[in-house]
């Protein structure tokens, strides 16, 4: 009888998730407008792939997605949450205002930083080159427009992190703190021997899940540059899309689907084997 | 830790820098939503010359916010509805193990959340096309539904598994049927991590954008966000109309989280999953 309770949530994940999801594996082997007939074509696809530049760039710049959001994010949320930790006093107000950026709808916050701040004629950068500093704008820059709309991810992400850190912090036992304090052990020392080590799992899973997010990067790229200037800030996610729905080449963009898929495969594994010890309890 | 009043200084100083940079952006927006555009070509940060309240009327109207923002709207509604029946009886039966499949139907979920969109969007998109789905919003709530009731179910769960075994079995023993049981016992004591869920299902919903802007492109059928996409797709636009329409998304989003910030941290720590 308890099958029933978990049936509707089931027929629902399988008929949005996994049937289309076991249509795209095999899509990728077909060639298909989204029209007329698919065609099997085999492996061809992915040979196209495989000598097309424009997939490289892209899977180069998810790589270099995911080691920007490895460090610079997490260093700092937990920076900021030690500090938090330190401050004590006003922590739940930095809190909720580090939070601020993660409820702003992407569409939104990429709005502001195209139009506010990168923009030369309304934003910051045409202000500030006004008054002599040269300030390109970043996003329609082969060599920065990636590393410029990583910065909006990041504005719009570290306080995710840094809330999170800090919840988990806070578990970590008072006497252990004390003890090494009374020890005559440095902040530093703290840190390095007793708090870090207290959060390790939380840190671990973010960091899992930092690399999966990082291949699934979709709306600011695609909000603010397209992918250009000349496919330099292309991603696979956006990538994929051009590809179904401007160029209806629907093989295509499952094949290069599949690929992201088995990079946060990889991920998953690790996922699901963090979480699963929490459900073996 | 009590810490000098050296390094207390330092602390703060930058934690306060952090808030700056948070603040610095949002702060734009709302600055730039009251002013003329022309003014805004100047210089983004001087203090409005004259208030344009006509910046919101102008969005108001530009991004047709009557019909979009009560898209979102019953968008949101539907959503939060179907994730919270169907998360809840699912984390019901899979904390309390109550079939055998559990960990088959766990490890299933938890493989979904971490799926691409990409990875089903689109047979998905060519499926709805050829049923006359695209631009119904109900259908997308069912997307949304399920892309987040793993997470909802993950959330959930540990409430499920917090309601003490005596009181299950004393109802069962006083011949409640299962049944009474998850309704009477359970969805009491697990309201307010169904309310955690809604708040933050509802977020979700209301900000989503691919899946709004792959399925919902109809002029009458899209969400505020795809609707502001779009106001301010040209460079040319006037920014001040375009911040006072990004104002009117994020303020009520603003509010509700401020007055509800330890739920909603709560809740998203919990679960993790990436807006």
């Amino acid at each position: 009888m308890h099958s029933l309770y978990v049936l509707p949530t089931l027929i629902i994940n399988v008929t949005i998730i996994a049937i289309p999801a076991l249509l795209t594996v095999t899509l990728a082997f077909f060639q298909w407008d989204g029209i007329s007939a698919p065609e099997f074509v085999g492996l061809e696809n992915f040979e196209d792939l495989w000598y097309d530049r424009v997939f490289w760039t892209a899977l180069t710049n998810n790589l270099i997605w995911t080691l920007i959001f490895l460090t610079v994010p997490v260093a700092m949320g937990l920076l900021a949450a030690t500090m938090m930790l330190v401050a004590r006093r006003g922590s739940t107000f930095f809190q909720v205002v580090y939070f601020l950026p993660v409820i702003i709808a992407t569409a939104i916050t990429a709005r502001i930083w195209q139009g506010m701040i990168y923009s030369p004629v309304t934003g910051i950068n045409g202000l500030l080159d006004r008054y002599g500093l040269e300030m390109a704008n970043p996003l329609t820059q082969t060599a920065t427009a990636l590393y410029g709309i990583a910065v909006v991810d990041l504005w719009h992400w570290w306080g995710f992190l840094c809330v999170i850190f800090f919840a988990a912090l806070r578990q970590v036992p008072a006497e252990q703190v004390e003890a090494a304090r009374v020890e005559g052990a440095t902040f530093w020392q703290v840190l390095r021997y007793v708090l870090l080590p207290g959060i390790r799992p939380t840190i671990t899973l973010m960091l899992i899940m930092t690399v999966i997010w990082s291949f699934l990067v979709f709306d600011f790229v695609f909000i603010l540059t397209q992918g250009g200037p000349a496919y330099s800030s292309e991603v696979l996610s956006t990538l994929a899309y051009r590809s179904a729905f401007y160029d209806l080449a629907v093989g295509k963009a499952a094949a290069v689907s599949v690929v992201i898929s088995l990079f946060g495969l990889c991920a998953t594994v690790f996922y699901i084997r963090a979480q699963a010890r929490e459900f073996e309890e | 830790m009590t810490e000098s009043r050296v390094t207390l200084t330092i602390v703060y100083a930058a934690l306060g820098i952090l808030l700056f940079i948070t603040l610095f952006p949002i702060a734009l927006m709302v600055l730039n939503s009251v002013k003329p555009s022309t003014q805004i070509v100047q210089n983004p940060l001087a203090w409005p010359e004259t208030f344009r309240w006509d910046n919101f009327t102008r969005a108001w109207e530009d991004a047709r916010f009557a019909r979009t923002l009560w898209n979102s709207l019953v968008l949101t509604a539907t959503t939060i509805v179907l994730v919270c029946t169907t998360a809840s009886l699912s984390a019901y039966v899979l904390a309390r193990r109550k079939i055998k499949t559990w960990k088959i139907v766990t490890f299933y979920l938890l493989a979904t959340t971490t799926a691409p969109i990409q990875l089903f969007l689109f047979p998905l998109y060519f499926g709805f096309a050829r049923l006359g789905l695209i631009n119904n919003p109900i259908a997308v709530a069912f997307i949304y539904t399920a892309v987040y009731s793993p997470f909802a179910i993950m959330l959930l769960r540990t409430y499920f598994l917090a309601v003490p075994k005596e009181l299950e079995e004393a109802a069962l023993v006083d011949g409640a049927t299962q049944w009474q049981v998850f309704r009477l016992v359970f969805l009491p004591i697990v309201s307010p991590g169904i309310l955690t869920v809604a708040l933050i299902i509802g977020l979700y919903s209301w900000n989503e954008f691919l899946i709004a802007t792959t399925f919902l492109q109809g002029r009458d059928n899209m969400t505020a966000v795809v609707s502001f996409f779009q106001l301010s797709g040209q460079y040319s636009s006037d920014w001040g109309e375009i911040m006072a329409a990004a104002l009117i998304i994020v303020l009520p989003v603003v509010i509700l989280f401020v007055a509800l910030q330890r739920r909603f941290i709560e809740g998203m720590a919990g679960g993790s999953v990436k807006g």
